[in-house]
């Protein structure tokens, strides 16, 4: 690195580094302090002259445990998690392969096919929801956990087959050749060599499709109405929104709980996850 | 038995392009064949479609006496060194070279003794634990050699395999090469646009140019009689050097007249050239068929001329002058005294000089 004046680093680095840090984790400061606050701090006025906006005096786990024992949040937890992995699962599988084909096989079209899927990738949601939702209806499936573990993989697998393909084309041909000459058929040499190399970007677009599922929002407030079926983002809202009548801390606490799980699973891979997103393998 | 015979080779791609024209070679057996030419001229397109990797357009390749157009790759009992190695980066080196016997099925001890045989061969018994990143440019090099050699393979080809390392290792990895074809004695096909590689690595050396095969022959051949101007051109450092004269024709002899330069044609020429009289030609002389005049030199053989750029480079001197409107470089011994600017009187060898056609580009 250049040297450089002592102030202009403060200046043009730290400063905006802390300034930028403060910012994007506030909000999850906030979400915790608030969880944990009694609701007679809660709904004290900022003006009266013992309050504490910013932390809390007497933290309390009472709302942790209004929101384990008066709803049906655990069955949320497990909910969102089955239906992400499952989805998430269907969903790499499918992309995977699909990448690997637009990345390597030239056939007619194949470009065109590139585009439109990722074409589908932009239709938002919120429009898409309608015409799919008489597709569950007509199946039968809306109220079960299928019409998620199916709707969600309509997103995730445009978006698992464009970043694969994107990940497979940075991996050199000549490694699949050689493979061939080794004696390997194509499907061999897509199994035994290609995949393992690109485990980094696979497993990215797993998180990114685990992350995706796991906060829907729309299928899932939409397909399903029995309060034990809900997944956490719906659930949260739904149950503890009544009315005009917030529950600040078990919302709160809800989304904190909520939140854990994708937090660990991005801990675990995040070295990999930069790599696959950036798409690069060294020899 | 071996050879390669590859009969009116075609390539056309879908976009029109039309890599590979009528190429016919017959590869011996246990041969070191060297496909050299400039980028684009159709050598690893050839490569490639003996290897099975690149679909033929028309015409034949044969392995042994087996037609192998339709079969895959893995069929073909042939073994390929790539530009980039091509190392499988999440096996171990032992792997890499343990792949292509794994995936024919051999025993797992056959596979233990072939590898630690290669790896000692090539001197890499201590690097088969390590992953291909923990490696060096030279050490992956033999890794891929390596891997290519465990297989017992009828027929070796490389694309290239020595141009991402560095100079002197590739000066290094050239003779290793060529004492390994000596020892394996496995017919080899071998793919460059490095001259010098091919000069010293090939028994017969193909030059090929926009898809078509110019000459095909063995290095000295190549070196001592180029078919055409391109091959006088590409083979050799300092390139040849190449006059535009006109050829007349006088009582006695004919003559290559260009301004400043005035040669008279070889009397073992003349049959040849006298077509030529009254029309343009080349006028071919490589560096070192050039000398400065002493006394026993003809003076018909001798053009004045002064010396711009002088490269002293130790066992030659490289002398840059112009002459005939064109610009020439002379090698010549390192005891040789000269000054930038001095006027010097050069003499040629009459018995190397070359002629090529100035239409055709053909040899004359």
């Amino acid at each position: 690195m250049l040297i450089e004046r002592k102030w202009k680093k403060w200046f043009y680095f730290y400063i905006p580094m802390a300034v930028f840090i403060v910012f994007t984790l506030f909000p999850f400061y906030w979400m915790a302090v608030t969880a944990f606050r009694p609701d007679g701090e809660l709904y004290r006025t900022w003006r009266q002259a013992n309050a504490t906006p910013f932390w809390t005096l007497e933290p309390t786990l009472e709302h942790l445990k209004g929101l384990l024992q008066t709803t049906a949040f655990p069955q949320w937890l497990w909910n969102t998690m089955l239906i992400a992995l499952v989805s998430t699962a269907i969903s790499l599988v499918c992309g995977t392969f699909a990448g690997y084909a637009l990345a390597r096989l030239k056939f007619r079209g194949s470009e065109f096919l590139g585009t439109a899927i990722f074409i589908t990738y932009l239709v938002p949601q919120t429009l898409l929801f309608i015409p799919l939702a008489d597709i569950i209806r007509d199946m039968h499936l809306g109220n079960t956990p299928w019409a998620l573990m199916l709707t969600y993989p309509t997103i995730l697998i445009p978006f698992c087959t464009w970043l694969l393909m994107g990940y497979f084309k940075t991996i050199p041909k000549e490694l699949e050749e050689c493979a061939r000459i080794d004696g390997a058929t194509r499907f061999g040499a897509m199994v035994r060599i290609i995949f393992p190399v690109a485990i980094p970007g696979i497993l990215s677009a797993g998180i990114f499709a685990f992350t995706l599922s796991w906060n829907e929002f729309i299928y899932a407030l939409v397909f399903m109405s029995s309060a034990e079926l809900k997944t956490v983002p719906v659930g949260v809202v739904s149950e503890l929104i009544r009315g005009d009548i917030f529950f600040w801390g078990q919302l709160m606490a809800g989304a904190l709980l909520g939140s854990v799980p994708v937090a660990l699973v991005y801990s675990f891979f995040v070295e990999y996850y930069v790599t696959g997103l950036t798409g690069s393998v060294k020899g | 038995m071996a050879t390669v015979t590859i009969r009116d080779l075609n390539k056309k791609y879908d976009g029109g392009f039309h890599a590979v024209k009528d190429v016919n070679l017959e590869i011996r057996d246990k041969e070191f064949l060297v496909l050299v030419g400039p980028s684009g001229c159709g050598k690893t397109t050839t490569l490639r479609m003996i290897a099975g990797l690149e679909e033929i357009t028309s015409g034949e390749i044969l392995i042994g006496k087996d037609v192998v157009n339709d079969l895959p790759p893995m069929d073909r009992n042939i073994a390929m060194v790539f530009q980039n190695y091509a190392l499988y980066p999440h096996k171990s080196v032992y792997d890499n070279m343990a792949f292509g016997l794994q995936m024919r099925k051999y025993p797992k001890a056959e596979i233990e003794t072939r590898v630690r045989e290669a790896a000692g061969i090539l001197g890499i018994q201590s690097l088969l634990e390590r992953k291909p990143r923990q490696l060096s440019g030279g050490q992956r090099q033999r890794v891929a050699v390596g891997r290519a050699i465990v297989r017992h393979p009828e027929v070796f080809l490389f694309d290239e395999p020595l141009s991402n390392l560095d100079a002197k290792l590739r000066v290094q990895m050239r003779v290793e090469l060529k004492r390994l074809h000596e020892r394996l004695e496995t017919t080899a096909i071998y793919v460059t646009h490095d001259q010098v590689e091919a000069m010293t690595l090939g028994d017969r050396v193909v030059v090929m140019k926009d898809g078509w095969v110019q000459q095909v022959g063995e290095p000295l051949e190549l070196y001592g009689s180029p078919a055409n101007r391109f091959v006088a051109g590409f083979i050799g450092s300092p390139a040849m050097n190449f006059v535009d004269v006109r050829i007349a024709r006088s009582e006695t002899s004919l003559w290559a007249e260009a301004p400043g330069l005035r040669i008279m044609v070889p009397p073992e020429r003349v049959e040849r050239l006298r077509n030529h009289a009254g029309k343009a030609a080349v006028l071919g002389v490589r560096p070192e068929a050039l000398h400065l005049a002493g006394g026993a030199d003809a003076p018909e053989h001798t053009f004045d001329t002064s010396v711009d750029v002088i490269e002293p480079l130790g066992n030659e001197i490289l002398l840059n002058f112009r002459a005939g409107g064109a610009p020439m470089v002379a090698r010549v011994d390192p005891s040789v005294r000269v000054k930038v600017h001095e006027n010097l009187r050069f003499a040629l060898d009459p018995l190397r000089v070359h002629f090529f056609d100035a239409q055709t580009e053909a040899a004359i």
